[in-house]
């Protein structure tokens, strides 16, 4: 539906997931492909886009809450309609009061600290609609959203960068000077009553999920109220240790999950094959000598090339079975195995893999996997891939049979390159050889098929050049 | 830079690739691939981080000879020296 924006699905086991951090806020204007969110699965921090043009009217849901795939996080307004004009100057009815199912303000860490001392800084909690507007108006004239200008703080990243709890208000903070200086008056927070500590519900959360008094802890907000960043930095640091075991457990489990459905649903069978990789090596060495390091081509990224720009040729193995039938993918998003440092392993897409320049492949290659390992993957990249490769080569294994990913109809394998004994213009000869093997959804494709989408494969790796 | 410099600006480049690796516990003359989980995007990279610090940019064709420590160390030494 047009105006919503709704919790994706970012992977074929994912039915909930959990609303990180907001980077934008009402009165915005997004476009197709703004980074809005960050959501968590149980495999990775993800970056979520948008993929309508409008302003954010309001924010649904508040961070830290685990909702349903499908559940509508915001709501916008299309650009230049009367409501969105509403939007942008704070009088939009629909930004009122949240509903009280919902718990909390919806606009709870959402807005940055504004940094200057003048600056009352919001503190989340129920928002009036007169303090609302308020607070919307001086932001128009100043230059706005500090917070979709930080990257999203480590705080809700996968820890393997070894970010605690106690280093996040220091990401928060907005690198943009403080635009609303809104008048102290306009901001909301929870009522104090009497013996009541001033704390936002989400600071309240917060306090309760990290085990921290609030009593103990000095607020930074107007008059003194807690915000949840000040029970962040009160509480303990988990030990970067024990974060990353987390994320790796939950990792692990989204993994078990997903191959024990590949394998419940999917009929799969495999085949393989032996390639040749003389002239695919020859043909990188030599163009590989005249370029500098930071411009070197490795072979996994002509494998790759070759294996996505095979499936135009078979579009059997390319795309996804749902709803009893297979629907192909015009596009080939090719999905990677990256193993991340600590355990855990993802396959997030290289987009237009098939397509894409050779340079430009490898690139977006260095860079996904970078960011894989950093734990900073994009919704788009988790939910993409029409076909994944798993290149186990460097680990020494000879032929891999894998477990095809659900939703998708196949998974390449790749071995690892070994000078082998190999037979050309009947005489024995020592070659690069490597093995190839295909896993494939009996569904959508069968072994007549499969082999020749293999044999493409193959084919085109006998003419890098082409590639 | 003297040699014992530039072991440790590899090290550092090593580090950045292999965060949990101890560089004190490294085997000189063991192959890196045989002590460290990593993989060829990795060596890559780490070729380049080296390249940086040390700033040798070093052949394809050569890989094969700098697989530990030693020699990569012995290799940049020669190169900056020449």
């Amino acid at each position: 539906m047009t105006g919503e924006f709704r919790m994706p699905s970012l992977g074929a086991d994912m039915d909930e997931g959990k609303l990180v951090e907001w980077l934008v806020e009402p009165g915005d204007r997004v476009a197709r492909g703004d980074l809005v969110a960050v959501v968590e699965t149980s495999k990775a921090a993800v970056e979520v886009e948008v993929w309508e043009e409008g302003v954010v009217a309001e924010l649904c849901v508040a961070p830290g809450t685990t909702v349903p795939v499908g559940t509508v996080l915001a709501r916008l307004e299309p650009a230049g309609s009367e409501a969105a004009a509403g939007a942008l100057a704070g009088e939009e009815p629909g930004v009122a009061a949240p509903p009280a199912a919902r718990g909390e303000g919806p606009l709870a860490s959402a807005r940055p600290p504004a940094a200057g001392p003048a600056a009352a800084p919001s503190a989340p909690s129920e928002p009036a609609p007169s303090a609302r507007a308020a607070a919307a108006a001086p932001r128009e004239a100043a230059p706005p959203r500090p917070a979709s200008a930080v990257a999203p703080p480590p705080a809700a990243q996968a820890p393997p960068s070894g970010v605690t709890g106690s280093e996040a208000p220091a990401e928060v903070a907005p690198a943009a000077p403080p635009a609303a200086t809104a008048p102290s008056t306009s901001e909301v927070e929870a009522p104090a009553g009497p013996g009541r500590v001033r704390a936002s519900p989400y600071a309240r959360r917060r306090a309760r999920e990290l085990g921290v008094d609030l009593a103990g802890v000095r607020g930074t907000g107007s008059h003194g109220a807690i915000r949840a960043q000040d029970v962040e930095a009160a509480a303990p640091p988990p030990s970067p240790a024990a974060a990353a075991e987390a994320r790796r457990e939950a990792m692990r489990e989204g993994m078990a999950r997903a191959m024990a459905r590949s394998k419940r649903e999917i009929p799969h069978y495999y085949l393989g094959t032996q390639v040749d990789l003389g002239a695919t090596l020859e043909w990188l060495e030599a163009r590989n000598a005249e370029r500098p390091l930071a411009e070197r081509i490795l072979p996994a990224a002509l494998l790759l090339k070759a294996v996505a720009a095979a499936a135009a040729e078979v579009p059997e193995v390319n795309g996804f079975y749902r709803d009893g039938r297979f629907e192909p993918s015009d596009a080939v998003h090719l999905g990677v195995g990256i193993s991340v440092r600590g355990g855990g392993l993802v396959a997030p897409a290289l987009i237009d893999a098939g397509t894409k320049p050779l340079d430009a492949l490898m690139a977006d290659l260095r860079d996904l996997v970078a960011r894989a390992r950093k734990g900073s993957l994009r919704g788009r990249e988790m939910s993409a891939p029409t076909l994944t490769v798993t290149n186990l080569g460097d680990q020494g294994v000879r032929a891999v049979f894998g477990v095809i990913y659900p939703p998708q109809v196949a998974l390449v394998g790749v071995g690892k390159v070994e000078d082998r004994p190999w037979v050309v213009d009947g005489a024995v000869v020592v070659r690069p050889v490597v093995d190839l093997s295909l896993a494939a959804d009996h569904r959508a494709s069968d072994g007549h098929r499969g082999g020749r989408y293999l044999a493409a494969v193959a084919k085109k790796l006998q003419r890098p050049e082409s590639l | 830079m003297n040699p014992d410099q530039i072991r440790a600006q590899v090290l550092e480049a090593l580090s950045d690739v292999a965060p949990e690796a101890d560089p004190s516990s490294l085997e000189g003359d063991v192959p890196f691939r045989d002590q460290l989980d990593i993989d060829s995007m990795d060596f890559l990279n780490f070729l380049i981080g080296v390249n940086q610090r040390v700033g040798v940019e070093i052949p394809e064709a050569d890989y094969p000879k700098l697989e530990t420590l030693d020699d990569l160390v012995g290799c940049l030494v020669a190169a900056r020296a020449g």
